[in-house]
C-alpha cells in the first residue's frame, strides 16, 4: 500500500528522514545548532498532523493575511499577448504585499510553541523582514532582522516599515552585503543565542526541516490554486509558471500539483545582467552543486569552491543558491528551469503596469517575462497560471534607478522618488533620496 | 598505526601538561607570510597546529576569522596552495601534528577522495569541518578514516548526553569542546564552567579533551590548561596579523603570543 503512494507520491513525497531530495538538501550545520534543529523538525513534524495547530493556522490565514488570494483572469495581458489564457494567482494581494507571511504566521506558531521569545530573520528585498517582523509584532516577540547593507540601500522603505513594525534592522557589511551575507550574519546570532531564539528563515532552503516546512506553508497557494482553477475552468492548468530566488513562492504553487503529471511547470530564475556576462543569480543554468547554509543545492561558485557574488536588479532573487528540491526537481527533469535578465523583467514589468493595472514586484516581473516570450505560441486553450508573488511598491526605487541608467527618463518624476511618505519619527529612516544611490545597474 | 596527533598528545600527557593549539589562516595575509608563521609555530611552543582552509561564508566564525579568510582569498589563495603550504611545511618537521579546519563546500568541490589522498600525501593528520554533523558521517569523516586522517568533532554546550554519544562515535585524534554557544572569537568562557563540561564528556570518552573558543591570554591558557588536555587559540593570533603594522610584524607578533601562551599552558599544572 505505501508503494503504491509512493508510487503516486513521486515526486511530492520529499525529502528522507535526513532531509534529503535526491542528492540535495541535509543539515550541514555546525554542532552547536544540530539539538536545535532536531527538536524543531519534532514540532514541525507535529504541526503537520495537529488539527488545532491546522485550525489555528486557518484562522490567522483568512482572518489576518487575507486569504484565500483571488485567482485573477489576465484578460488584458491574454489578449495582448495573443495566445495562451494567462491567470495570476494573487499573492500580492496578501497582507504585507507578497507571499512571504504564509511561511512567517506557520513559524512563528511553532515558535510559539517551542517557548521561544525572539525571532531572527534575514532578507533580501525586505518582504520577508517585513513579513516576519509583522508576526513578532502580533505575537509579541522581540525581533531581529539580519539585511545586507546594500539592500538597505535599495529597500529604504521596507527597512523603515520593519522599524515601525518594532524589529531592530542590523545591517549586514560583510561580504557584498546582500541576501547571503544576511544568512550568514543570521546563523551566527543563532549559534549564540540558541536558546532563547527562532530563526525564521524566509525560504525554502537552509537546514533540513527549514526546506520542507517553508514549502508545508506555503503550498496554501498551490492547494488554492488548484481549487480555484478547477472551479474555473474545470480543469488543471497546463502550465505553472513562478520566479525563484531561494524558491518558495515556486515550490508553494509547485507541490500541490507536482505529481499531476499534465501540469508543466516552469521556474524562472534572475539572469542579471545574463549568464554569459557571470553577472546573475541563475544557480541551476549557471552553478554547480555545493554546500551552504546548511544545504547541499546548486550554488554560484568557483573552481575552488568559494561561493560567488550574485546579481540581479531584484533584491529578493540576488541569492547564489536555490531550495535544495528545486535542485532535485531540476536534476529529474520534473520542473523546467529558465532565466530572465534584469532588462526582459523591466520591460514586463512596465507591461503588467500598463496593461492589468497590477504594479508587480520586479522578482514577479521575471515571470512576467517569460510569460511573454512562451505565451503568444501557445493556442487560446491553453492555461498558464502565473504566481503573482509580491506586489512593487517597494520596488520604486529600483526601477526608477534602472529606468534613468537607461535612459528611459518620461516617466520619471522630477528629482527622487519616494514610495511613501512617512514623517520623521525619531530615528526612523524615512525613505527619502534613494532614487539616485545605489548605482546598481550600469 | 598511531597517528602523529595522538603520539603528541600521548606524550605531552605523561609530561602532565596539556597542549597548545594555534589556528592560523592558511593564506592570510599572503602565501610566503603564512607559511613563515606556520614553520615558526612549533620553535614558539605550538604543540598542535590548525590550519584555516579560507572560505568566503564562514557562517561559525567571527569577524576576526571572517576577515582573514577574505584576505586570504583576496591573495588568490586555493585548497591548492594550503596542501602546498603543509607539503613545504613537512620538509622541516615531521613531528608537529597538522589539522586542516573549514567548511564543507571548498572540501567537496576538490572531490571528497581527491582531496583525501592529497591531504594524505601532503602530511596532514586530521580535520575539522565546522558544517558536517555526525548525521553527514559518510560524506568526509569515515572517507577520512579510511585514508587514515584523523576527524575531529566538536561538541559544544548544546550537546547533551543523550547526544554526546552519537558526537564520540567516530571521532578520532582529539575532541575539540566549543567552550561557549556562539562564534570564535566570542567572550570567554568561564574557567569552572567549562570544566564541568570537561568532566561530563570524560564521562563518555577516553578520547583527549581539547578546549577553544574565546580564549585569547596565557593567563586564560593556564586556567583551562589545567583540566583540559589541549588548549586552542585562534582568534587572538589572527587578530596578530590584522593589527601588525607589517607583513613581517604580524609573523613576529604571532610567534611572540604563541611563546606566551605556551608559558601559559606550561605552568597551568605545576601551581
Amino acid at each position: 500500500m505505501s508503494s503504491a503512494t509512493d508510487a503516486i507520491k513521486r515526486f511530492s513525497k520529499g525529502p528522507d528522514a535526513d532531509g534529503f531530495y535526491g542528492d540535495f538538501g541535509g543539515r550541514f550545520v555546525a554542532e552547536t545548532l544540530m539539538p536545535l534543529i532536531l527538536e524543531l523538525e519534532e514540532a514541525w513534524e507535529w504541526s503537520r498532523t495537529d488539527e488545532a495547530f491546522r485550525q489555528e493556522l486557518e484562522g490567522y490565514q483568512r482572518d489576518y493575511i487575507g486569504r484565500a488570494t483571488p485567482l485573477y483572469y489576465a484578460e488584458r495581458l491574454t489578449e495582448h499577448l495573443g495566445g495562451a489564457k494567462i491567470y495570476f494567482k494573487r499573492e500580492d494581494l496578501n497582507h504585507t504585499g507578497a507571499h512571504k507571511i504564509n511561511n512567517c504566521i506557520g513559524q512563528i506558531l511553532l515558535a510559539r510553541k517551542m517557548g521561544k521569545k525572539r525571532i531572527i530573520a534575514e532578507t533580501g528585498a525586505g518582504m520577508h523582514g517585513v513579513a516576519t517582523a509583522t508576526v513578532a509584532a502580533r505575537f509579541g516577540m522581540e525581533c531581529v532582522i539580519y539585511m545586507g547593507a546594500t539592500d538597505i540601500e535599495r529597500q529604504q522603505p521596507n527597512v523603515f516599515r520593519m522599524k515601525l513594525l518594532g524589529a531592530e534592522v542590523i545591517p549586514v557589511e560583510s561580504g557584498t552585503g546582500t541576501l547571503k551575507d544576511a544568512m550568514n550574519e543570521a546563523l551566527r546570532d543563532w549559534v549564540t543565542n540558541v536558546d532563547s531564539t527562532f530563526y525564521l528563515i524566509g525560504t525554502v532552503a537552509g537546514p533540513h526541516p527549514y526546506p520542507a516546512m517553508v514549502r508545508d506553508f506555503q503550498s496554501v497557494i498551490g492547494r488554492e490554486t488548484r481549487e480555484q482553477i478547477l472551479e474555473k475552468e474545470g480543469r488543471l492548468p497546463d502550465t505553472l509558471m513562478a520566479c525563484i530566488g531561494g524558491g518558495s513562492n515556486a515550490m508553494g504553487l509547485f507541490h500541490p500539483m507536482l505529481d499531476d503529471e499534465s501540469v508543466h511547470m516552469i521556474g524562472v530564475e534572475a539572469a542579471g545582467h545574463g549568464i554569459e556576462t557571470g553577472e546573475h543569480a541563475a544557480s541551476l543554468n549557471g552553478g554547480e552543486p555545493g554546500v551552504l547554509h546548511g544545504n547541499r543545492t546548486f550554488l554560484l561558485q568557483s573552481d575552488d569552491g568559494q561561493i560567488t557574488d550574485a546579481h540581479s536588479v531584484s533584491a529578493g532573487l540576488d541569492y547564489p543558491g536555490i531550495g535544495p528540491e528545486h535542485a532535485w526537481l531540476h536534476t529529474q527533469k520534473r520542473v523546467e528551469y529558465v532565466s530572465i535578465t534584469d532588462h526582459e523583467a523591466i520591460e514586463a514589468f512596465k507591461l503588467c503596469c500598463e496593461l492589468e493595472g497590477i504594479i508587480p514586484a520586479l522578482e514577479s516581473a521575471h515571470s512576467l517575462a517569460h510569460l511573454r516570450k512562451i505565451a503568444p505560441d501557445l493556442p487560446g486553450d491553453h492555461l498558464i497560471v502565473l504566481n503573482m508573488s509580491g506586489r512593487g511598491d517597494k520596488d520604486m526605487a529600483s526601477v526608477a534607478n534602472w529606468l534613468e541608467a537607461h535612459g528611459d527618463t518620461d516617466k520619471l518624476p522630477d528629482t527622487t522618488v519616494e514610495a511613501a511618505e512617512p514623517g520623521r519619527i525619531d530615528d526612523m529612516q524615512p525613505p527619502h533620496d534613494v532614487a539616485k544611490k545605489t548605482g546598481e545597474t550600469e | 598505526m598511531a597517528t602523529r596527533i595522538t603520539r603528541r598528545l600521548d606524550a605531552l600527557k605523561a609530561e602532565d601538561r596539556a597542549a597548545l593549539v594555534t589556528f592560523t589562516m592558511a593564506g592570510d595575509p599572503n602565501y610566503q607570510a603564512s607559511l613563515d608563521t606556520l614553520k615558526g609555530l612549533p620553535g614558539a611552543g605550538a604543540d598542535i597546529i590548525e590550519l584555516g582552509m579560507p572560505f568566503t561564508d564562514p557562517m561559525a566564525d567571527g569577524p576576526a576569522i571572517q576577515k582573514a579568510a577574505l584576505r586570504a582569498l583576496k591573495g588568490q589563495h586555493t585548497q591548492q596552495k594550503t596542501l602546498e603550504m603543509v607539503r613545504e611545511f613537512r620538509r622541516e618537521d615531521q613531528d608537529t601534528p597538522i589539522v586542516l579546519m573549514g567548511y564543507y563546500n571548498p572540501i567537496y568541490r576538490y572531490g571528497v577522495e581527491r582531496f583525501l589522498k592529497d591531504a594524505s600525501e601532503a602530511g596532514i593528520d586530521g580535520l575539522i569541518v565546522v558544517d558536517l554533523p555526525p548525521e553527514h558521517d559518510s560524506e568526509l569523516c569515515l572517507p577520512a578514516a579510511r585514508a587514515g586522517i584523523d576527524f575531529i568533532r566538536l561538541a559544544t554546550p548544546t550537546t547533551d548526553d543523550k547526544r554526546l554519544p552519537r558526537v564520540l562515535e567516530n571521532t578520532s585524534g582529539f575532541i575539540y569542546y566549543v567552550s561557549v554557544a556562539g562564534v570564535t572569537g566570542a567572550a570567554a568562557p568561564t574557567p569552572e564552567g567549562v570544566e564541568q563540561s570537561i568532566t561530563r564528556i570524560r564521562a563518555h570518552t577516553d578520547l583527549p579533551i581539547a578546549v577553544g573558543f574565546g580564549i585569547r591570554s596565557a593567563e586564560q591558557a593556564a586556567a583551562i590548561g589545567r583540566f583540559a588536555d589541549a588548549v586552542v587559540v585562534g582568534s587572538a593570533l589572527i587578530s596578530c596579523i590584522e593589527q601588525a603594522d607589517s607583513v613581517d610584524a604580524g609573523t613576529r607578533d604571532v610567534h611572540a603570543l604563541v611563546r606566551e601562551l605556551s608559558q601559559g599552558v606550561r605552568r597551568a599544572r605545576s601551581a
